[in-house]
């Protein structure tokens, strides 16, 4: 009895956990401008079971399609911080940041506080 | 104590969560859709309680009685604060933020642009660029620019026929909504068919193109977007007139059914009843027409399914009449009494179009393209009668994914086309069919940066073709900064509809003659050519503004053609090639935008042509070696209430251009064996009022250039020299015309 319950739970488990080829994600990654999005999206797809990447330069929002037998958002989250961008997962090394074009610069004090500028607009419409 | 631990965990972990909680979903507005939007901030105001959106959207977090506002908020995203009175279930949608608080440089687009990064060398032109030259048809919509060459209106139809890399429209082809269009029956008329207003945009690939829409093309292809009920105006009038006395109307109406079905009916009538003849040669300088032409549109789109669909239904009726200007059809039709010819024309076409893209699998997508169309001509020119009657079926269904990950494109599938021809040349008739059964593949790289690539073959099953493979390569390679190395390859083949491409040479007083070589269509054999393409494009900043130029070259080797032998002046041949014949093109193309609102377009071209005829190897008559070519536009800053000046000026240039051979004339009838050059110049102004409202003028060759003897022996039309194929310039002269535009969006 004991044995028969175990291999339903494995078995349950196992489609529960059944691994998507098609799996879809989306995550915030900190970028600026389109040249950011070419750099995102490249790192992205470049990453071995990515199938499709695609950044929103508004939003900052990656929207990813990803073979889950191949990879895992935290691997691809690496990967986009070895290009130099952030993500909430994984801080890009200064290393890494440093070497990104300067209009790129998301950390900079400027684009932040433009950020802050827009979110308090907004905050106070409503 | 192990297991105390842990049941005090769980107990705890229990005790926690029967704390209230206040659970929900947060939603992106996504066009029409919503999606759920996973990392969403969710927080009490004015505390430090919250959480944030799970992979589902959904969220819980605590929840006290005190508590009254929650905000939300998503970078990217307009922050939204929202009242809660009681402990119920959140659904929120949060609209992505439209305004940034941040710089916005602004850099107006361009009407035609060239890619830097697709793999093949495509030309867009917007429907901006569509604007600026005013009339009327597809075939007029090219005058500005320099990639497509128009030619001037035959003496006899008034129709413009185009060419690309000095070969002329069969060898283009010519689609709409990739939907081969202009070929067959309708060859040499086919676009003039295509109202102006009904083109959203037009894509021109020099060179091979693309594997998926036949085999046909050899020096291009021209694709015309047309107008689409969901996004065209709700209600769009344009009306022209023009001093030689043409005048058009179009009316778009466009109309939602409901949440899927949108349907647009579609107008354009034009007529020239007014008789002219500037030259005093007896004959008319522009034939007298009239055009109806009706399109109804239905367009279903269902963004959750992903289905898109169009079905299109259209309607055609022309009569085109020509000739000596006392040539009255009723009673001269069939007499020698005065030269006349009609052209009537009926066509209708069902064109439906499927896509479906996978929902959950963007890169998926499954297009179903169906057309069919009933082409019959019924037309005499003098003494000579030519009827076609053309019953065309044509479908092709592609599917679209991606190789591992999406720099791996394909596009793969199958097509079928049926074509029917029934014509009667004089007193013989030709009825034939062509079918034919295919398969394509084509793999499309991009590595993101420097190299783009697009490979295709398909191989098809035709009944008078035979059993044979098409490849097409294109490859672009950017080493540095803005610019594009395009190199192209690729082969195709056709059957030539000689008396349909060639309904002028019935205009004349020659004897038609197919030299047989015991081929299949006409007795001929099909026409085989390759092309190679080279492309560099470089954009640069030439002081602090746009600058681009493009270098092209390329090359079509004809393998076997159907050669129109013209070199006879009482003869009209028509042969398979034997020996070579190519076509080499070049092309200088400068842009610049000069200063704001004002756009520079310039470009040379050279054209070495040759054919080996029976006579020797000649240059292709009736092309120019030379062409020049130059485009000013500008435009004044659009003002609050949307009124705007707009300024177009063109000038082209074209070199002498060779006659076919008159030696065998008598002396009285031959021409000099080039002919004289010809410069024109076009110009229009709009003025905007509003978005809904503008107003424009304009002048076609306003330096009054005129050829003053188009046809020859046009005293004696019925003797052995008439001919009216020698045109090399325009015939009616300087030409001032007027139109409207209204619109409701």
């Amino acid at each position: 009895m004991k044995k028969v319950l175990l291999i339903i739970t494995v078995v349950l488990s196992s489609i529960s956990f059944a691994q998507n080829k098609n799996a879809k994600a989306r995550m915030e990654v900190d970028g600026v401008c389109g040249m950011c999005k070419a750099r995102i999206e490249k790192a992205a797809i470049r990453a071995k079971g990515v199938k499709s990447a695609v950044w929103n330069v508004d939003t900052h929002v990656l929207k990813l399609i990803y073979d889950e037998r191949k990879t895992d958002l935290k691997s691809i989250a690496q990967k986009l911080a070895d290009a130099g961008h952030d993500t909430r997962a994984i801080k890009a090394t200064d290393e890494a940041y440093e070497a990104i074009h300067p209009c790129c610069k998301y950390r900079s004090k400027d684009v932040i506080e433009a950020r802050e500028g827009e979110k308090k607009k907004s905050d106070n419409k409503n | 104590m192990k297991t105390y631990i842990i049941i005090f965990l769980i107990f705890f972990t229990l005790f926690a969560s029967a704390q209230e909680q206040l659970t929900g979903i947060v939603l992106e507005a996504n066009g029409t859709n919503q999606s759920p939007l996973p990392g969403a901030n969710v927080y009490w105001l004015g505390s430090s309680v919250g959480g944030i959106t799970n992979e589902d959207g959904t969220f819980s977090i605590p929840y006290k009685f005190s508590y009254e506002k929650l905000v939300i908020s998503y970078v990217g995203f307009k922050t939204d604060t929202i009242s809660v009175a009681e402990n119920r279930y959140i659904k929120h949608v949060l609209q992505p933020a439209d305004e940034l608080d941040t710089v916005t440089l602004t850099s107006r687009k361009n009407a035609t642009s060239r890619s830097y990064l697709k793999a093949t060398n495509t030309l867009f032109v917007s429907s901006d660029e569509l604007l600026k030259a005013a009339c009327c048809n597809l075939s007029e919509s090219f005058e500005t620019n320099p990639s497509i060459d128009v030619n001037f209106a035959d003496a006899v139809t008034g129709n413009k026929q185009i060419k690309m890399l000095g070969l002329n429209s069969p060898y283009v082809l010519i689609a709409t909504e990739n939907i081969p269009a202009v070929r067959g029956a309708s060859q040499a008329h086919g676009l003039s068919f295509i109202p102006g207003t009904w083109v959203e945009s037009i894509q021109i690939t020099k060179g091979a193109g693309s594997v998926v829409n036949g085999f046909e093309s050899i020096a291009g292809q021209i694709n015309a977007e047309l107008v689409k009920p969901a996004t065209d105006d709700r209600l769009f009038v344009n009306a022209y007139g023009s001093l030689n006395g043409r005048l058009e109307l179009n009316t778009h109406f466009n109309q939602k059914i409901s949440d899927k079905w949108n349907t647009g009916i579609y107008v354009h009538g034009n007529v020239r009843n007014q008789k002219f003849d500037r030259n005093d040669d007896s004959f008319l300088d522009v034939p007298l027409k009239e055009q109806i032409n009706v399109m109804n549109r239905w367009q279903y789109t269902n963004g959750e399914k992903g289905i898109v669909s169009f079905i299109s239904l259209r309607y055609l009726n022309e009569n085109v009449q020509s000739g000596q200007i006392d040539f009255n059809p009723s009673r001269d039709r069939g007499t020698t009494n005065f030269w006349g010819s009609e052209i009537d024309t009926d066509r209708f076409e069902v064109m439906t179009k499927l896509g479906y893209v996978n929902p959950e699998i963007p890169h998926q997508s499954l297009g179903l393209q169906s057309a069919f169309s009933y082409h019959n001509q019924v037309s005499y020119f003098g003494l000579n009668a030519y009827n076609i009657k053309h019953n065309s079926f044509y479908s092709n269904l592609v599917y679209n994914s991606i190789i591992s990950d999406s720099r791996h494109k394909i596009k793969t599938g199958v097509s079928f086309t049926y074509d029917q021809y029934d014509e009667l040349v004089n007193t013989t008739d030709f009825e034939r069919i062509e079918n034919s059964v295919g398969a394509f593949f084509e793999y499309a790289y991009d590595d993101l940066d420097k190299v783009t690539l697009t490979a295709g073959v398909r191989a098809d099953l035709h009944n008078r073709l035979g059993f044979f493979i098409t490849p097409r390569l294109h490859v672009r390679y950017t080493p540095w900064e803005k610019s594009a190395f395009r190199a192209s390859v690729g082969r195709g083949k056709r059957s030539a509809n000689i008396f349909a491409e060639n309904q002028n040479l019935f205009s004349s007083s020659r004897q038609i003659n197919i030299l047989n070589s015991g081929g299949k269509i006409y007795g001929l054999n099909p026409e085989i050519a390759w092309n190679y393409g080279l492309s560099y494009l470089q954009g640069f900043n030439l002081f602090n503004r746009k600058a681009d130029v493009t270098f092209d070259f390329y090359r079509t080797e004809f393998q076997n053609q159907v050669v129109v032998d013209w070199e006879n002046p009482f003869e009209i041949n028509f042969y398979n090639l034997e020996g070579e014949s190519y076509a080499n093109s070049f092309q200088v193309e400068f842009n610049y935008n000069a200063f704001e609102g004002f756009d520079l377009r310039t470009a040379y071209k050279y054209y070495d042509i040759k054919t080996d005829y029976n006579s020797g190897k000649l240059e292709k008559p009736l092309i120019p070696k030379n062409r020049l070519f130059a485009n000013a536009a500008y435009e004044t800053k659009e003002q609050d209430n949307g009124s705007q000046w707009k300024f177009d000026v063109t000038y082209n240039w074209v070199d002498a251009q060779r006659f076919p051979s008159t030696e065998l004339s008598s002396p009285e009838f031959q021409l000099d064996e080039f002919s004289p050059t010809v410069g024109t110049i076009n110009f229009q102004i709009t003025k905007v009022f509003s978005p809904s409202f503008e107003l424009y003028l304009g002048g076609e060759n306003v330096t009054d250039v005129r050829q003053t003897n188009p046809i020859i022996s046009s005293d004696n039309p019925f003797g052995s020299n008439f001919d009216s194929n020698f045109v090399y310039g325009p015939i009616f002269g300087s030409m001032y015309y007027a139109g409207l535009r209204y619109r409701i969006q």
